[in-house]
């Protein structure tokens, strides 16, 4: 079982990331996935606590705590200081992406992206790291294809 | 693009509702964060974080539609945002033919909505217009100045927290000489919202808020420190008096002295780049389609009015879930009271028990059941209401748009906005209600050297106001134009084939404004030469009546004129009058019916081969339904007049049996009794009988102005008795 919290303040954008990650085929290739879903940086904080997570996707222009300053956050806190990170955002500033890149996100995704995009991506760093061990349970199926 | 993005592979219908629901919501607040912009600028001034607002919508929906495969909104989002990252970071003004521009890409997004739903064409030619115009407006990048910004002391780490634009603040900010503060506060995530809320309006007065910076080591989970950087003119000691709370901490940052140990000067960008590289990006940074080539300057034409419809693609209603919760506890006492009659219903089975009991018992669970039954309704009802607002939104930007591009001056002055109306009719009430204005301020509202010439105020007013009384809601489009001549109506009326010489002699005044509503009835003639196109008002009533609403005029030459909608609050349920005429039922939608009486068959005459009773001393003209739905008559001794009320016009219409009163659930006829003229729908009355519902604005119409004979009806009192 993998637990995804996605952070972005629009309810479209959230429901489309959370399509991609809970579809049966991608969500049985990592035992079963929850998507933990915050409209905010602060909604976010709120759950951050809630972790461990084992991916975190988040915006970056939004209102009051911007996602630069979320990841800054995050980074700081020993829990998900090594969570692995993608910034999904269209922001165009190439400048932005570097500070997130620097904050320590571990990946970018430009909006507009397509599902097989994201899957591609959210599955390279969950392949990359162990679960994060809160759920995982001894008998579960072995995983097939992870990191492909 | 985002081919196949999971609007319609992977998440299907309900995503893609989703996308619907949230960018109709983005585009009708961007059009009021416009009026906003556009209401400061009449003001001279210009409010940075409404232009901010603005971006960031504009900025979500880009990213949305092209997540969702919308091409042309992404696009002319891409546009739109270069021309407003250029207004907030300072490389454009604000200006009113700038907001047009922005008007016109709100109304384009909403047509091109529409058209992703299926619901007319997309606007394409219109849209490369837009781009057009955009792509002259936007100012390229020239590069950031430095602004100083090394001379504060601020921590390095700051500027890898900034977004560009939040940089550009406080750059811009350090260029105007403002103060740069450091304001440390802790909140408890539970109510930092809230918190943050009322921190943010009393530091409203005195600056900008910059950035908000969570600090702390998340150890404690229930609490936060933000550092939030301001900038403003007042001084530290004003702050500290405005944000007093007992867990705020205010400083002024202060500005480096030449012998500061830290280099100063140095750039922010520098400091980021030290940092660790890359790690993986994939996606590219910005694939929105290309803009439009940039061509010579083309002369951009305004959307064709009559195309454009206010209609929103949305059909979500969003609930507080309070509501809810109060549902579904009736539902729960429904339950028990069902619980109640299974076990009733077993001892009748086993005749365990004396019938009289049962019969008093059977009788209380219906009275429970009934009055949880109306709790039911009602809390449906009030889910499915919305303000009026939401629609004087929009037709405030209409406002804006026509009288701009007419060059009148037009002040909106909106009360009631927080009346409540079924969300259907809101939605059905937009256009017609957008007619109304279009020809108020086209044909009625006179330009300004006129006014002054008449000595009114050089500004034109249109006011747009909503009540509630009972179970309607009353809407008034009144504006203090020119008015309308009774001699004009009736000259273009005669014109127009609409009325003979010899009728229109006949008409009272009222019937004469009444003319405007006809088919084929245009103002062209007798108010001013200008546009000419538009919808006629004939549509605009028949609209409203579909509605099961009416429209009344009332003008005054020199004066101006108001138009008066009534409508239902809702269509989903009715209160009717259920009656009998020759052996069947029938029910007539209690909101039209004024009251019911004897019919006295010494107080008939007939008059121009028409029935019509005294009632009062006063004639009303009377229907016999069973001649008109072509039914047996009864020839029983007793019969009633229910006297039905529509706008200003009373009918009575004559029925055999007054069988009560109920709420109903009106269904359609269906496709192939689409045609039928006269009523509204049907209903099941629960007990396996069937009642058709009267459409009494329709029966008036069609017996009070039949044909060729229209407005040549009855006059009250005059030629009655």
């Amino acid at each position: 079982m993998r637990r995804v919290l996605v952070v972005e303040d629009s309810v479209s954008a959230r429901a489309f990331v959370r399509a991609v990650l809970e579809a049966p085929e991608f969500a049985a290739r990592h035992g079963g996935v929850t998507v933990l879903e915050a409209s905010c940086g602060f909604d976010a904080m709120r759950l951050l606590p809630r972790g461990p997570y084992d991916l975190i996707v988040t915006d970056i222009n939004m209102a009051d705590i911007n996602g630069l300053e979320l990841i800054h956050f995050i980074r700081k806190s020993a829990h998900h200081a090594t969570t692995p990170l993608v910034i999904i955002s269209s922001l165009r500033g190439e400048q932005d992406v570097d500070r997130g890149i620097a904050l320590g996100a571990n990946a970018y995704l430009g909006k507009p992206f397509t599902a097989e995009q994201l899957r591609e991506t959210c599955e390279r760093l969950l392949g990359e790291s162990p679960p994060s061990g809160l759920a995982a349970r001894p008998g579960e199926p072995a995983k097939s294809g992870s990191g492909s | 693009m985002a081919e196949g993005g999971g609007g319609r592979g992977d998440g299907g219908d309900k995503v893609r509702d989703e996308f619907f629901s949230e960018a109709q919501e983005l585009v009708d607040g961007l059009g009021r964060d416009l009026l906003a912009l556009d209401d400061a600028l009449k003001h001279g001034r210009t409010d940075v974080e409404l232009v901010n607002d603005v971006f960031r919508a504009v900025h979500t929906l880009k990213g949305l539609s092209a997540l969702f495969g919308v091409t042309r909104m992404a696009g002319l989002s891409h546009e739109l945002e270069e021309v407003l990252d250029d207004l907030r970071l300072g490389r454009l003004e604000v200006t009113a033919t700038l907001l047009d521009l922005l008007f016109r890409a709100v109304a384009l997004y909403s047509r091109i909505l529409a058209a992703e739903k299926g619901d007319g064409e997309e606007p394409s030619a219109e849209i490369e217009q837009l781009l057009l115009a955009l792509g002259q407006t936007s100012q390229r990048p020239t590069g950031r100045g430095g602004g100083g910004v090394a001379q504060y002391d601020l921590d390095p780490a700051l500027f890898g927290v900034l977004t560009e634009y939040e940089e550009h603040r406080l750059r811009s900010s350090i260029q105007q000489g403002l103060s740069l503060f450091r304001i440390r506060v802790r909140f408890s995530l539970a109510t930092i919202d809230s918190a943050l809320d009322e921190l943010k309006a009393s530091a409203r007065p005195h600056g900008e808020i910059i950035t908000y910076l969570p600090s702390g080591s998340g150890a404690d989970v229930d609490t936060i420190e933000l550092e939030i950087l301001m900038a403003g003119r007042a001084t530290v000691d004003v702050l500290r008096g405005a944000i007093a709370a007992p867990n705020v901490a205010i400083e002024e940052v202060r500005r480096r002295t030449a012998s500061s140990s830290q280099p100063a000067g140095r750039p922010a960008e520098q400091l980021v780049s030290q940092a660790a590289p890359p790690l993986a990006t994939s996606g590219a940074a910005s694939s929105a389609p290309p803009a439009a080539p940039r061509q010579p300057p083309a002369v951009a034409t305004r959307a064709d009015a009559a195309e454009m419809s206010l209609r929103s693609v949305s059909q979500t209603v969003r609930v507080d879930i309070r509501k809810l919760d109060r549902l579904m506890t009736i539902v729960g006492e429904l339950a028990i009271v069902k619980t109640a009659i299974t076990r009733l219903s077993e001892r009748a089975r086993a005749r365990a028990a004396d019938p009289r009991e049962l019969a008093m018992e059977l009788q209380r669970l219906n009275r429970s059941f009934d009055r949880h039954l109306a709790q039911m309704q009602g809390g449906i009802l009030e889910v499915r209401m919305v303000p009026l607002g939401q629609v004087f939104d929009k037709l405030a930007r209409i406002v804006r748009q026509i009288s701009r591009d007419l060059g009148k001056e037009v002040n909106l002055v909106v009360t009631g906005a927080d009346t409540e109306i079924d969300k259907l009719i809101v939605e059905e009430l937009s256009d017609p209600l957008m007619h109304m204005i279009r020809n108020a301020i086209d044909h009625a509202i006179e330009g300004r050297a006129e006014r002054l010439r008449v000595g009114k105020p050089p500004v034109g007013t249109l006011a747009l106001n909503a009540f509630q009384k009972g179970n309607h809601v009353v809407i008034g489009v009144e504006d203090d134009g020119a008015g309308m001549d009774p001699k004009g109506i009736v000259a273009a009326a005669i014109r127009r084939g609409i009325v003979t010489a010899q009728e229109a002699a006949e008409l009272s005044p009222r019937d004469v404004l009444a003319l405007v509503f006809m088919p084929g009835f245009t103002t062209r003639d007798v108010a001013t030469d200008t546009s000419g196109r538009g919808v006629g008002l004939d549509v605009v009533k028949t609209n409203i009546a579909k509605l099961g609403g009416v429209v009344d005029i009332a003008s005054d030459v020199g004066i101006g004129t108001k138009i008066t909608v009534t409508l239902p609050i809702t269509l989903a349920i009715i209160n009717v009058l259920l009656v009998e005429i020759a052996g069947r039922l029938f029910a007539v939608p209690l909101a039209s019916v004024d009251e019911a009486i004897q019919l006295d068959a010494s107080q008939l005459r007939a008059v121009d081969s028409r029935e019509v009773m005294t009632v009062r001393g006063a004639s009303l003209p009377i229907c016999r339904l069973d001649r008109l739905f072509g039914l047996a008559p009864s020839h029983g001794a007793r019969k009633y007049v229910v006297i039905a009320q529509v706008g200003t016009r009373r009918l009575g219409f004559v029925v055999d049996e007054i069988v009560g009163q109920r709420d109903i659930v009106i269904k359609a006829l269906g496709q192939s009794l689409k045609g039928v003229r006269g009523f509204a729908g049907a209903t099941e009355l629960g007990d396996q009988r069937v009642a058709l519902v009267l459409d009494v604005a329709a029966l008036v119409e069609e017996v009070l102005s039949p044909g060729e004979a229209r407005f040549l009806g009855w006059q009250p009192a005059a030629r009655g008795a």
